[in-house]
């Protein structure tokens, strides 16, 4: 009996159907809340080739919701974890890791190596690069994003149809990730499982996509909509004409006059303005701490406020510094408005 | 005339209401209504909230009795 007779049981797969998830590609960028749960059942349907894009590691806070980590995957790679997990559910499923971000570098030239993105991401950001990438590169890609109970879901770029830009063409700075608002497990795992289904639709060329739609979810009200969008043909224009069209989310602090050094990547966001932001991120401290302030009170912080304690026990262990404060809930909570 | 307006993420959150059913009076735009409904709210960046009018986005249409109007802001995690 085959691994996939089940599948190939319905009509609308066959024998022909599971041929096409074999010759398949689909990056999945974002192995977390939804990138999980997506990549299982991608897996389980016999995908040929599936890439794992993720440059975060296990963190215990991400157990209750990313399904493929387990306690002993705490501080490992997650692209590689999943990797690992993923070939012992199906060892026919080429695999293809990479333990970095999606960046404007690149982007379009690793989406062009497959069919099919799923956006697995927690930032408008790598949304937007996600966009213009596959919109240069002519693939289709899966959207969804969550906040608290709700959920957005969506096809865009299919065929001509309408982009991420084409409903946002603004960007936002209201960033807000699953980290600071709190989630249930279980939502991202409806909308994972429902883009692995809207990627099974694309490759078997059946049923009705959610291309042209964004279906709205609400897990706490049981309640959906489907909502008809619009193509915006300056939007698609100006990023076919122009390129990547990077999004840096900027944003204020609190305190104008204080000093804060800022010890995230380079491409983390929200990026704040200021005379009095330093940006050096964690790895290159030893060879840049002359550029911190040492006279008066330098408030540090990253994302969640781990990295920034980290900084500081090295900046004051092996520099000698004394006037460093952490930010302990990370940069949301220094932002101002 | 009467519109009912559904609120979405944290517009829902800063509206602290999920539906609610609108009197209005005289001609209004959906994009007036939005700015109606977001006046006043805790919401930093009221241009990223779109507008859909019976399930159609679409922000220049003028409103009739009966209609309804969902303020979607963009959701960014996973």
């Amino acid at each position: 009996m085959s691994r996939y007779d089940r599948q190939i049981k319905l009509t609308e797969v066959g024998q022909k159907g599971q041929e096409e998830f074999r010759n398949a590609k689909v990056l999945i960028v974002g192995v977390g809340g939804l990138g999980c749960p997506a990549a299982m059942y991608l897996v389980g349907a016999g995908v040929g080739k599936i890439g794992l894009m993720d440059h975060d590691r296990v963190d215990v806070s991400n157990l209750h919701r990313q399904v493929l980590f387990k306690e002993s995957d705490v501080g490992r790679p997650k692209a590689l974890v999943a990797k690992e997990r993923l070939e012992k559910q199906n060892s026919e499923v080429q695999f293809e890791v990479y333990e970095k971000p999606l960046t404007v570098e690149n982007a379009e030239n690793t989406v062009k190596q497959y069919d099919i993105v799923l956006d697995g991401t927690d930032n408008f950001e790598t949304k937007y690069l996600i966009n213009d990438a596959c919109l240069l590169a002519d693939k289709p890609w899966v959207f969804a994003s969550i906040y608290k109970n709700e959920g957005q879901l969506s096809v865009f770029n299919y065929k001509d149809g309408p982009t991420y830009r084409c409903v946002f063409p603004k960007s936002t700075r209201q960033n807000i990730s699953c980290e600071t608002t709190g989630v249930l497990g279980v939502l991202p795992g409806i909308l994972g499982t429902l883009q692995a289904a809207e990627v099974i639709k694309i490759i078997l060329g059946a049923g009705e996509l959610l291309s042209g739609k964004l279906k709205l979810i609400n897990m706490m009200l049981s309640s959906e909509q489907t909502i008809k969008l619009n193509k915006r043909p300056e939007e698609i224009e100006k990023i076919r004409k122009g390129g990547i069209a990077p999004v840096d989310i900027d944003c204020d602090l609190k305190d104008k006059e204080q000093w804060y050094l800022d010890v995230r990547e380079a491409f983390e966001q929200p990026k704040p303005k200021g005379k009095k932001v330093l940006s050096i991120p964690l790895g290159d401290l030893t060879s840049r701490y002359r550029e911190i302030p040492d006279n008066q009170e330098v408030f540090v912080f990253c994302q969640s406020g781990k990295r920034s304690k980290n900084a500081i026990e090295i900046l004051k262990n092996e520099f000698g510094f004394h006037n460093l404060k952490n930010v302990e809930g990370g940069i949301e909570t220094i932002i101002d408005g | 005339m009467t519109v009912t307006i559904k609120y979405f993420g944290l517009v829902a959150e800063a509206a602290n209401k999920f539906e609610e059913v609108m009197e209005l009076n005289g001609e209004l735009t959906a994009r007036e209504l939005k700015e109606h409904c977001l006046n006043g709210l805790s919401i930093t960046d009221k241009d990223s909230v779109q507008i859909a009018v019976n399930q159609n986005l679409d922000d220049q249409i003028t409103l009739k009795d009966g209609d309804e109007v969902a303020l979607l802001p963009p959701f960014a995690g996973g």
